[in-house]
């Protein structure tokens, strides 16, 4: 495997590998010395043209703990303002010899693109409405270190799915673990024949957290126009936030997850979100693990 | 090495000798080290681990005394990681206390070019700075590429460099053996 586009081309194998390597950094990351020299003199550069807080810096604290050098590149500051295409400033990134690129982008399919055109490997941290990947693999990471596996778990998913990378990957990885996923959003969220992706449609998040093993909520994301698709978000939370009431309805201690930032009292009630069955800040910190793993997994060279 | 895919050319040491050879390896041991109560064995995976658990047992049967253990995985301080090999499968590393209070002994099954005995001394260094290191193996077949040593071996053995030696082990591989391959 040479580059992370998407869960989409990945098999069974390949997704249990990256979170069984993932349990490793686990213990590392513990230790009071976070850090092993694996990727000494490796670069990577983190190109991230949306805003990032989580991710940027989980990739970050994952490549440093590896000991690979790091170079960050924000839209903001960089050549495109002054015009660039972005398929000029990625070669002439490219001529510093980077071992791999991290790249965050608001267009679908742009890390496939940059894989045509680079020799690097390109890893993906979320392109338009595609795939986060890292963010599925750290989310299945959470759930199968809490639950034991996927098999026959139910995973409903709420809120805004057309809009949502995380939803895709999540949904691809999860039918592909054999976990059943339950979604539910206002219609206007909800793509079309969605159903073909495996997944089970309900009109109202009651239905689809019934007897649940795990709530993942979605953000609603203003900034790509959501908010054209809900009349207003009084409207929106009084139907699709998760309270503490509709979590009754999942099985007990089912967990609740959230790819943040969460939009308190928006998608999630504060209670929720902070209650005992959140397990939103192991997300995140699950997230170095699973960055660690894929990025050894990338760089070793696993298939040459 | 997959034991399975192994052609396996000659038997070199068989299982009631390498019992014995463990046995000789528990006594040095114990000769080395009179004080035992800050003495930690640390096993190299895979097999080196199992190679220090029994060495453990041995000894704290011999001489009844807890000694410290733990397990080290080198996958991460490799040093051809980035030479186009595929990534390592990797193991958890296992040390559980503060090596900088003990003696360690580090044990592996075979001691080849030295590498992986340099890797393990670098992991070990990262959870702290040990009073000392020493290296125990089971089979030294020579070929050093660094200037390192086994302090105590079991037996050396020639062998080309181009050969695979495998130390079988009961507890992974179903019977005690070394064999060429």
């Amino acid at each position: 495997m040479k580059h992370l586009l998407g869960i989409e081309n990945l098999n069974k194998d390949q997704i249990m590998n990256i979170l069984e390597t993932a349990v490793h950094f686990n213990e590392l990351n513990q230790r009071l010395i976070k850090k092993a020299p694996t990727l000494k003199g490796r670069t990577i550069i983190n190109f991230f043209a949306e805003p990032s807080t989580r991710t940027r810096t989980s990739f970050e604290v994952a490549e440093k703990r590896l000991s690979a050098d790091t170079y960050n590149i924000a839209v903001s500051g960089s050549a495109i303002q002054k015009g660039e295409t972005l398929a000029d400033t990625v070669l002439n990134l490219q001529a510093m010899g980077p071992d791999a690129l991290v790249i965050r982008h608001s267009v679908s399919g742009i890390p496939q693109l940059l894989a045509d055109i680079m020799d690097c490997s390109i890893i993906n941290a979320g392109d338009g409405f595609r795939e986060h990947p890292t963010q599925a693999l750290l989310d299945a990471y959470t759930i199968w270190q809490k639950l034991g596996g996927f098999e026959g778990l139910k995973v409903a998913l709420i809120g805004d799915i057309y809009h949502s990378r995380v939803a895709r990957s999540n949904i691809y990885l999860l039918t592909k673990m054999g976990a059943h996923v339950s979604i539910a959003g206002p219609g206007t969220m909800i793509p079309k024949e969605v159903e073909k992706m495996g997944v089970t449609v309900e009109k109202l998040p009651k239905y689809a957290i019934q007897d649940a093993d795990v709530v993942m909520m979605l953000r609603v994301q203003n900034e790509r126009a959501s908010n054209l698709l809900y009349p207003d978000v009084r409207e929106y939370s009084r139907y699709f936030m998760l309270t503490p009431e509709l979590l009754k309805l999942a099985k007990k201690d089912a967990l609740v997850m959230h790819p943040g930032p969460a939009n308190r009292g928006v998608e999630i009630d504060d209670v929720v979100m902070d209650g005992e069955q959140s397990v939103i800040l192991q997300q995140v910190s699950n997230g170095v693990n699973v960055r660690m793993a894929v990025l050894y997994l990338l760089l070793g060279g696993s298939d040459k | 090495m997959k034991r399975e895919s192994l052609n396996v050319k000659k038997v070199l040491i068989g299982e009631s000798e390498i019992t014995k050879i463990i046995d000789r390896m528990v006594y040095e041991m114990i000769e080395q080290f009179s004080q035992l109560d800050n003495v930690a064995i640390i096993g190299i995976r895979t097999r080196g681990v199992i190679l220090a658990d029994r060495l453990l047992k041995r000894i704290e049967e011999k001489e009844n005394v807890k000694l410290m253990t733990g397990a080290v995985d080198i996958a991460l301080y490799r040093d051809d990681f980035c030479k186009g090999l595929s990534s390592p499968k990797m193991g958890p590393s296992e040390i559980n206390f503060n090596p900088e209070d003990y003696h360690i002994i580090l044990v592996d099954d075979v001691m080849f070019t030295g590498r992986t005995v340099r890797a393990a001394i670098e992991a070990v260094m990262d959870y702290g700075r040990p009073k000392s290191i020493k290296f125990v193996a089971l089979v030294d077949r020579g070929h050093r590429e660094l200037p390192i040593h086994p302090d105590i071996v079991g037996k050396v053995i020639e062998t080309g460099i181009d050969d695979k030696v495998a130390v079988f082990f009961k507890e992974t591989d179903g019977e005690d053996k070394v064999v060429l391959g």
